[in-house]
């Protein structure tokens, strides 16, 4: 238990010297936005006589020498203060934390199942190498390896909502129908099958391949040879020997696809009108809000490293072999 | 060598397949203003026109733009985005995990803390928030697809150079006193171009998704038509008007899914002692 915790406390120490970078690109990115911050300031606020502009300049320490104002923005990022929208007259992180749970439900449940599907579709096409089930998988991988997540899901509604008309092609739930309890998950339920499953699919795709070339790779061990030799059946092989061994690398690989998640979380979020820190970000694109985009980097960024942290202790559990310490 | 290459090439039917598609798409994007003389954002038909009708082969969009020629013209971006941006990633990816790998020690582990940083980094929200900021130029967006790409190839880099640096023919060169450039460029980089030039043509498929899902969020160059742009803009019209969607859609699936084709390929061709297992 000691080791997990001086492991959990080195990673942390990693953590906050990645994210303390993070902020210094976010600050540098702030200055580097197109006009003066004050100018930019006062222009949102709708007043821009030169008195105001320099109140303004006092008040955000815009006319102090960069390091201070680094300072003070690295405070203020600490304290949760990321910056004030004057477009939509909220702070930053009122916004983002208002929309944030709709995206984690998102891409958590797409995870999770391009986790399940991938593992035991590459599994699957493992065990029937050469054969069509495994051509079949390998030819549907490399499809949605090549394809825009974006048009796949105006795809999907087009055959699903527009033609057939089983689901709802966008939004979170149903506006004005009323639902109540169980109901209303039912709701929130139909509506997420779409996103869900064209944020998964690519990802279902890439874990798909990793797992069948893992298991190809440890087929051959001479630990699988020796428990096929003592006469155990094939399927207890595959599960019991094969797969605990060839999941890992698609364990690590995975911790490393959180961001590219989060980020196609906007591409989603964009296509089916979710409402979450993916659609706010696209909105924020439209109306060059930079203090929402530049919120939404940061706490992205933040849901990566704690993602990698929990992959990372994952990874320990599932493989003892693994130290800790 | 090269008759060799081809063999090995040529025995992935796959390869060879993308190949094909990849010419025909640099024949489209070369010879875009023969086959379509008039720029791209021309009104030259009825706007709504489905596809097959007499004026637009693939139809016309909501402005009466023909598909046809947007997906023609299109290809002319993709492929130089896909293209110099990889290059530039190359340049970042490939010097410092050379001089990482090179050098080691203190130098090779600021490198990599380096690396993890800009792997860590959400790398699509990053290039989103780099274009939106810089104003969407193709020199922006191409600089920042190369900023979000970079990382595996420094990585693949560092390990061919370390693997390579303790070999006995660099440190002969090392014993007779060659300088430090002579050694990289002349003995080591060579050895260790097979892997790199087989991710860098997996990477040029990657940065023209990239490319056009930026574009589609309406973060491409204004000045030119891509594909990302018109299934942007015709993401709303779905309902009405499939094809102005689909279509360059299916441009941006063929182009990629032969680069993946075309990478495999050189893999085969490139690193015989790899070939994948399992290709019975």
């Amino acid at each position: 238990m000691a080791g997990i915790a001086s492991f959990l406390g080195r990673r942390l120490f990693k953590a906050v010297f990645i994210l303390l970078a993070i902020v210094v690109i976010n600050f540098l990115l702030v200055r580097a936005a197109p006009g003066d911050p004050a100018m930019v300031m006062a222009g949102e606020a709708g007043a821009a006589d030169e008195q105001y502009v320099q109140q303004l300049r006092e008040q955000f320490g815009l006319d102090r020498p960069l390091h201070v104002q680094l300072g003070i923005y690295v405070r203020d990022v600490a304290m949760g203060d990321l910056g004030y929208s004057y477009r939509q007259q909220r702070p930053v992180w009122d916004l983002i934390a208002d929309r944030l749970p709709a995206t984690l439900i998102l891409t958590g449940t797409a995870f999770a199942l391009a986790l399940a599907a991938g593992i035991a579709l590459g599994t699957l096409a493992a065990m029937n190498v050469g054969r069509w089930s495994d051509s079949a998988i390998t030819v549907l991988a490399l499809v949605s390896y090549a394809t825009p997540i974006f048009w796949v899901g105006l795809m999907l509604i087009l055959l699903f909502s527009v033609q057939l008309g089983w689901l709802p092609a966008f939004g979170y739930e149903s506006i004005g129908a009323g639902y109540t309890g169980f109901e209303r998950v039912l709701d929130i339920a139909r509506h997420m099958v779409l996103p869900v499953v064209t944020l998964g699919l690519f990802y279902m795709a890439v874990y798909a391949r990793l797992t069948r070339a893992s298991i190809l790779e440890v087929r051959d061990m001479d630990f699988v040879k020796t428990a096929r030799a003592k006469g155990l059946g094939e399927t207890r092989i595959v599960l019991k020997h094969v797969l605990r061994n060839a999941i890992l690398p698609v364990i690590t690989f995975a911790g490393i696809q959180a961001g590219h998640l989060v980020g196609g979380s906007i591409l989603i979020e964009t296509v089916f009108a979710w409402p979450g820190i993916g659609r706010l970000a696209f909105d924020a694109v439209l109306q060059r809000d930079y203090q929402v985009l530049l919120g939404i980097f940061f706490v992205t960024s933040v849901l990566v490293i704690v993602f990698n942290i929990l992959t990372d202790l994952v990874y320990s559990l599932v493989d003892p072999r693994i130290e800790v310490a | 060598m090269t008759r060799d290459f081809w063999k090995a090439f040529a025995r992935n039917r796959g390869a060879v397949i993308g190949l094909g598609i990849l010419a025909l798409v640099v024949l489209c994007a070369l010879l875009a203003d023969f086959i379509y003389p008039a720029s791209p954002w021309e009104m030259t038909a009825m706007p709504f026109q489905p596809p097959g009708s007499e004026d637009a082969l693939l139809g016309s969009d909501t402005l009466g733009r023909d598909i046809a020629a947007g997906i023609v013209h299109g290809a002319r971006v993709s492929l130089l985005i896909g293209l110099t941006s990889t290059a530039v990633a190359l340049l970042i990816g490939v010097t410092l995990g050379a001089v990482a790998g090179f050098h080691g020690g203190r130098v090779d582990d600021a490198i990599m803390r380096f690396t993890e940083l800009f792997q860590t980094i959400p790398n699509f929200v990053l290039a989103v928030v780099l274009v939106a900021i810089f104003t969407p130029t193709i020199a922006n967006i191409v600089i920042a697809i190369a900023i979000v790409s970079w990382p595996p190839l420094a990585r693949l880099a560092r390990g061919e150079f370390m693997a390579l640096r303790s070999r006995e023919f660099v440190q002969a060169a090392v014993t007779t006193g060659q300088g430090t450039g002579t050694i990289i460029f002349r003995h080591i980089l060579p050895n260790s171009l097979s892997p790199i030039i087989v991710s860098a043509s997996l990477m040029v498929a990657t940065a023209i998704l990239l490319e056009s899902s930026l574009s589609f969020l309406g973060l491409g160059d204004p000045n030119v038509m891509s594909w990302g742009y018109m299934i942007g803009a015709a993401r709303t019209v779905i309902r009405q008007a499939w094809w102005m969607s689909f279509f360059p859609g299916i441009a941006i699936l063929l182009t990629v899914l032969a680069l993946n084709l075309v990478g495999e390929g050189l893999n085969d061709a490139l690193n015989p002692k790899l070939a994948r297992k399992g290709k019975a």
